[in-house]
């Protein structure tokens, strides 16, 4: 049985650990902030300015000068802090904060990510993706292992415009998780969904993988 | 308190002209200019460039720049919310520039700060790094972009002074104190303008050198995505 996008954020959210300064990005991924589990010190950033993003409001507490990244209206905390745009990318490309759980279009099995743009479809803009792929210190892609036509979106390499090269540490899917091996040394197929068969993963895949021990 | 000007309309006197670039913060539609904006448009200012991380939605914020075909060119990271920029775009009467966000605020940040230029690892191996120069770094590639200045920036801060001294307020921020400091003049919007000596010096985000005019409004301040939870009733 494939994930359901509950339970992809559920497991993205295994990526988590204590003390970890986290950007989650729009789709499935702004929903692991709801399996944070519970005593667990986690700092979501907003790349619009803030660390520390509260739940959604009350309706009496909305307030327009407090949205996310995806332009939703949010709370602050107790710890929470605001900045400029120049330091909230000042922060995710020096390396400080810990891991980004985006969304993608295709991943490569050498870590490329595509997730900004599609040839002949009009173009939105890449907004801060670039930056987070190319300045956080692991990139954790949660998606549908296949798109809508039933294609393998887990690739040998991105056909389209890329976000960033080499820069994807795992791949979480509906069907299977794949460690991406340093230094372009390919893909580890490292868990399968409850359910899912060694043959389903494989028949689904484009690119090449190896199997972690255990699993065979 | 001669930075102090009684409207949007006379605080962008003499400042506008004909092929001109701006710099407007904000966020979506957080922390934008609006009455600026507005005063931009009723100025009769053609063929801009303005640079903002968006393009407003139809009607209202930079929309209504675009809608009265005043814009040439954008440079953006982010334009997914506006249909008539859409439209002027795939008809070909707009120009536009996509700079990734955080290289989008680096270079006005740089601009403003007498930087000509910097490396960044943004953007190596895309199209955004296309026909520039890429250099190596303690094994790394980054990619050279260039900083950005303005002629006018428009900006939206909480409250003032009268020497100009700035305080935002929450997600607000944004953009808008780094284009504080890389317009040759820079026009701000608030909505408090307060004694001189009434703010701490500590909890000044932005200081007065930067800000050559303001202006007091009540701003609209639109929500473009208004996003709740529901009271669990006990």
């Amino acid at each position: 049985m494939a994930r359901t996008r509950e339970q992809l954020a559920a497991r993205a959210a295994r990526e988590l650990q204590d003390g970890f300064y986290v950007n989650l990005g729009i789709g499935i991924p702004t929903l692991v902030a709801n399996y944070i589990p519970h005593g667990m010190e986690v700092t979501l950033q907003s790349e619009n300015g803030m660390l520390g993003m509260g739940p959604f409001p009350y309706e009496d507490e909305v307030d327009a000068d407090l949205i996310n990244a995806g332009k939703q209206t949010i709370t602050e905390i107790p710890e929470s802090s605001y900045f400029s745009s120049a330091d909230s990318f000042a922060m995710i490309r020096g390396g400080h904060i810990n891991l980004s759980i985006l969304g993608a279009m295709e991943v490569a099995e050498n870590g490329d990510i595509a997730n900004w743009m599609i040839p002949g479809k009009l173009v939105k803009g890449m907004g801060g993706a670039m930056d987070l792929v190319a300045g956080v210190k692991r990139v954790v892609v949660v998606m549908d292992h296949a798109n809508k036509h039933g294609q393998s979106k887990v690739l040998k390499a991105c056909t389209l415009p890329l976000t960033g090269t080499g820069v994807v540490s795992r791949i979480i899917t509906d069907l299977c998780v794949f460690d991406v091996k340093p230094d372009g040394a390919g893909l580890e197929l490292i868990e399968l969904a409850e359910g899912v068969t060694l043959e389903e993963v494989a028949s689904k895949t484009e690119a090449t993988y190896t199997i972690a021990p255990g699993l065979d | 308190m001669r930075k102090i000007f009684p409207d949007a309309a006379s605080a962008l006197e003499g400042l506008t002209f004909d092929g001109m670039t701006v710099m407007s913060g904000g966020f979506g539609l957080c922390g934008i200019p609006e009455h600026l904006i507005a005063a931009l448009r009723d100025s009769g200012t053609k063929g801009l460039t303005v640079i903002s991380n968006n393009a407003g939605v139809d009607g209202f914020g930079l929309g209504q720049l675009l809608e009265t075909r005043q814009i040439a060119k954008m440079i953006s990271s982010y334009v997914g919310e506006n249909k008539e920029f859409e439209r002027q775009y795939l008809a070909g009467e707009l120009q536009l520039e996509f700079n990734p966000q955080g290289t989008l605020a680096e270079r006005i940040r740089a601009g403003g700060a007498g930087i000509p230029a910097f490396f960044t690892a943004t953007g190596v191996g895309t199209l955004v790094a296309e026909g520039k120069e890429v250099r190596n770094f303690n094994g790394r590639d980054y990619v050279m972009e260039t900083g950005l200045v303005a002629d006018l920036s428009i900006v939206k801060a909480w409250k003032a002074d009268g020497r100009g001294n700035l305080q935002f307020r929450k997600t607000a921020r944004n953009f808008n104190p780094m284009m504080a400091t890389a317009g040759k003049v820079t026009v701000v919007e608030v909505e408090h303008i307060v004694p001189t000596g009434s703010m701490d010096p500590d909890q000044i985000h932005t200081p007065g050198i930067y800000v050559d005019r303001i202006v007091l409004t009540v701003p609209e301040k639109r929500i473009e995505q208004r996003t709740v939870r529901t009271r669990e009733t006990a």
